[in-house]
């Protein structure tokens, strides 16, 4: 049994230990706290609500977020805005839909049932108004990238001069924590680039911090059940283990000391 | 040695099964779960319908939640026909005033009660609906006079945003 | 199987059993005699069984949100998981009860191989697991194309290109998999039904895998022959029924923690971008289950040669109850084949690491080091080590301690007579 328990641990350790392999060359990336990490791990309400602001006002000029919906920002373990001030978020984008009576397509003002308004039509107009980079789609971004909110929040604030010798072409820059260390895109934050709402010091690692948890949750809304029903299954499996243990040593003691 | 404590071990086995049938039910509930209305059909709840161009005695149909809703702009005489109309000589007593608050515009989910077929208009036996699939007749209210459907076509929820749009949900 | 005749009790039941004998079935399965020293690596059986009915009844509820389409599939996959009720909990089940599925198939398998369960009279359901097993690294594979990520496109690509190394027709085959001149969306919807399909062939399977296991009976940590039902045996419910259940709760532990906790951690993160034919991700890798074979098929510097390699390496398990010369089963009574056991486990740990690298410089040289010793394991050493190995003598029964310590050549010959 303890054998059994052993070889058991030591698998599921190699499993998840070598995984993600080709971390060795890679640089250290920065590290800060962040609140939904941990075993009980929520968001924290008022920087989602400043990761929003980030995101609408200097993100979503370029970056779409196609699979959240204005309605989501009011639901439950997201950013939790009252319906009223989503309404409202909501009726500040147009979209085009239709066709009505007459054929024609029309323009009316976004509803809570609508996805987040795009920045292109397309990719290809994405890419065309970008220097021909596609800046990616943000909805599941903080889990598409290997390091996840660490490797975006390092590269928010991995931007320096490029060392000596290195030549970046024209529109690229250099960032520390980017795979190749080349990015397309401009340093996006800076100090007091915006104002925050609740009166927040839009410092640059708070806006980097705010956005990025933003991100996490619009890449893992349900996070925050998960956690929640994680421990209350483990906590319930625990207690069943234990009185299945019991009626197995109860069982075979009827023809064995020990199992 | 196994005689002295019957309870004990009685009681083990009985908690043992009692919490995993709490843990298999547990499990069952989200697999049947996934198939109720998910999020984004339930946001979907509200259409806004413009009626700017509905003619007296016309009726427009729209899709809400996958189901037609019949908006009737009704002539006086279709009202004053279905305000005429005793409670006892109906299946499902409702009073019309309850069934169009603005009396000229009659709103209700164009689905017969029967068996889910969606009723002609200006058909039947009562100058309102006729259902084609088993033969239940309607009158200018939308209720049920005569065939095998029990219930008169639902109104669902609505309002007037302003003279010219309906909200429905 | 058991030697008296099952009459059921009740008037219907004497009726209905007359007509369809399922009370004779349901009789021998709990009445089943089992070697009562099954230790706890017995118990993978039962985990692999849940562990197929998980897969198939979370596949069957997330078949009725899942559109595959090329254009569609990823949104649908993203619906699944921020609409549908209860949508994420399904589909993490899923994607990480795949590598629950593969990581309990390999504890079984190299259970198998430390206590000899291949070996004479169980040849049949050897070749039968084996035969689960690639039908499982098919469907988990195709699976893994369904979500539509780059990972998906580029998996399919590569492993689909692994066909072309035939000779002469290898192209037409590619094409004719793909249903086109690249993976896409032919190749999406038909990876999808033969997706849904596979789990139910694994079950009939698992059903004759079963069947062939209750004609000899459960090998034993000892491995050798038992009298059934005698001392030596119990009855499979409750004593078996509830082990299983015990061990079945703590695998499923480890499988809530992934679930819960890191349901994406051995998944890649390139799958959440969406197929992109224009651009293959920069490091691309199998899951984890698969990784020992794509470093040998990496091994081999012939584009045929290793895709043979890489076949051969999982067909020439099929062929182990012959290669392995041995009559005795049990490692226990090997000294030198359980030295040789744990190097191959080693060997094969290793081929998994380095699968996960890239094929250069050193990692390249410790593959193909890895990959000889994989077969130098089943083609040389087995067959001689059957012949040369002095081994530990047997005990004659399970009950019975070790003949007290001393070696009874006697015994031990008659015993090898026997098998």
């Amino acid at each position: 049994m303890k054998n059994f328990l052993k070889i058991s641990y030591l698998i599921v350790l190699l499993l998840t230990g070598t995984y993600p392999a080709n971390s060795a060359e890679k640089v250290e990336l920065l590290k800060t706290d962040w609140s939904f990490k941990s075993l009980f791990g929520k968001f924290d309400r008022g920087s989602l609500q400043r990761g929003y602001q980030v995101y609408t006002e200097i993100c979503a000029s370029c970056h779409s977020m196609k699979y959240v919906s204005y309605r989501n920002l009011a639901e439950p373990g997201g950013p939790e805005f009252t319906e009223e001030q989503v309404q409202a978020i909501a009726g500040n984008f147009e979209v085009t839909d239709g066709p009505n009576g007459d054929g024609e397509m029309f323009i009316r003002p976004a509803k809570l049932s609508d996805k987040f308004v795009m920045p292109f039509e397309n990719v290809k107009a994405a890419q065309a108004a970008n220097g021909g980079a596609y800046p990616p789609d943000m909805s599941v971004l903080a889990k598409a990238r290997s390091g996840g909110v660490d490797y975006i929040y390092s590269v928010l604030l991995g931007y320096e001069d490029p060392p000596s010798g290195v030549i970046l072409d024209d529109g690229v820059y250099y960032n520390k924590y980017m795979y190749g260390n080349n990015i397309k895109m401009a340093k996006p934050l800076s100090d007091d680039l915006i104002k925050y709402s609740d009166g927040t010091v839009a410092s640059e690692e708070q806006m980097a911090k705010d956005v990025t948890t933003f991100l996490m949750w619009a890449a893992e809304p349900h996070l925050e059940a998960r956690h929640k029903m994680g421990f209350k299954a483990i906590l319930y499996l625990i207690i069943l283990t234990i009185l299945v243990y019991y009626s197995m040593k109860k069982i075979w003691s009827r023809i064995e000391p020990e199992v | 040695m196994s005689e002295k404590k019957p309870e004990r071990r009685e009681f083990l086995f009985t908690a043992s099964y009692a919490v995993g049938a709490v843990g298999v039910g547990a499990v069952v509930w989200p697999l049947i779960d996934q198939m109720n209305p998910d999020a984004s059909v339930k946001a979907l709840a509200s259409t806004e319908v413009d009626i700017s161009s509905v003619q007296p005695g016309k009726t427009i149909t729209v899709l809400w939640r996958g189901k037609p809703v019949f908006i009737k702009r009704r002539t006086p005489e279709e009202i004053e026909e279905a305000r005429a109309v005793k409670m006892e000589d109906l299946k499902d007593p409702e009073k019309d005033e309850d069934r169009a608050k603005n009396p000229e515009w009659l709103v209700m989910i164009g689905v017969c009660t029967h068996l889910g077929c969606v009723p002609l208009n200006d058909k039947g036996d009562y100058n309102g609906w006729f259902c084609p699939c088993h033969g239940s007749h309607y009158d200018t209210s939308g209720r049920i006079r005569k065939g095998p459907a029990p219930l008169n076509m639902e109104v669902p929820k609505y309002e007037f945003v302003n003279s010219n749009t309906i909200k429905i949900g | 199987m058991s030697d008296q005749v099952y009459v059921p009790k009740s008037k219907f039941g004497k009726w209905f059993n007359d007509r369809l004998p399922l009370l004779t079935l349901a009789s021998h399965l709990t009445d089943y005699p089992t070697p009562k020293n099954l230790n706890y690596w017995w118990t993978f059986g039962g985990i692999l069984t849940f562990c197929l009915i998980t897969q198939i009844v979370t596949g069957l509820t997330l078949a009725m949100h899942y559109i595959a389409h090329a254009d569609l599939a990823f949104e649908s996959v993203e619906h699944i998981m921020r609409d549908v009720n209860y949508g994420w909990l399904i589909r993490y089940i899923h994607a990480n009860g795949a590598s629950m599925f593969f990581l309990a198939v390999y504890i079984h398998i190299f259970r198998s191989l430390f206590y000899g369960s291949y070996k004479s009279p169980r040849e049949i359901i050897w070749i039968i697991g084996i035969i689960i097993y690639l039908l499982m690294m098919a469907s988990a594979f195709m699976g893994y194309v369904l979500p539509w990520g780059q990972m998906s496109f580029w998996g399919a690509t590569v492993i689909t290109n692994l066909f072309s190394a035939i000779p002469l027709v290898g192209e037409g085959i590619v094409n004719w998999l793909w249903g086109g001149y690249s993976v896409d969306n032919p190749t999406l919807t038909r990876f999808f039904t033969l997706h849904y399909l596979l789990p139910f062939l694994i079950l009939g399977l698992v059903v004759l895998h079963i069947w062939a296991l209750h004609i000899p009976g459960n090998n034993n940590p000892i491995g050798i022959d038992v009298k059934k039902p005698s001392k030596d045996t119990v009855p499979f419910h409750p004593y078996i029924v509830i082990k299983d259940v015990f061990a079945l709760l703590m695998f499923i532990i480890v499988f809530a923690f992934f679930v819960f906790y890191s349901p994406n951690i051995l998944g890649h993160a390139d799958n959440y971008i969406e197929a992109n034919p224009m651009v293959t991700p920069t490091h691309i890798v199998p899951e984890w289950y698969l990784l020992p074979f794509y470093a040998i098929l990496r091994s081999v510097p012939d584009k045929l040669m290793g895709v043979v390699a890489m076949l051969s390496a999982i067909l020439i398990l099929a062929a182990l109850p012959w290669l392995d010369t041995s009559k005795i089963r049990s490692a226990v009574f090997r000294p030198l084949y359980k030295q040789f056991y744990w190097i191959l486990v080693v060997d094969v740990l290793i081929l998994g690491y380095v699968g996960a690298m890239p094929a250069e410089g050193l990692y390249l040289l410790i593959a193909r080091v890895a990959t000889a010793y994989y077969f130098i394991h089943f083609l040389i050493i087995l067959p001689i080590l059957g012949f040369k190995e002095k081994t530990i003598p047997l005990p004659l029964s399970i009950t019975d301690p070790v003949l007290g310590g001393f070696p009874n050549t006697k015994i031990v010959k008659k015993k090898e007579s026997l098998d």
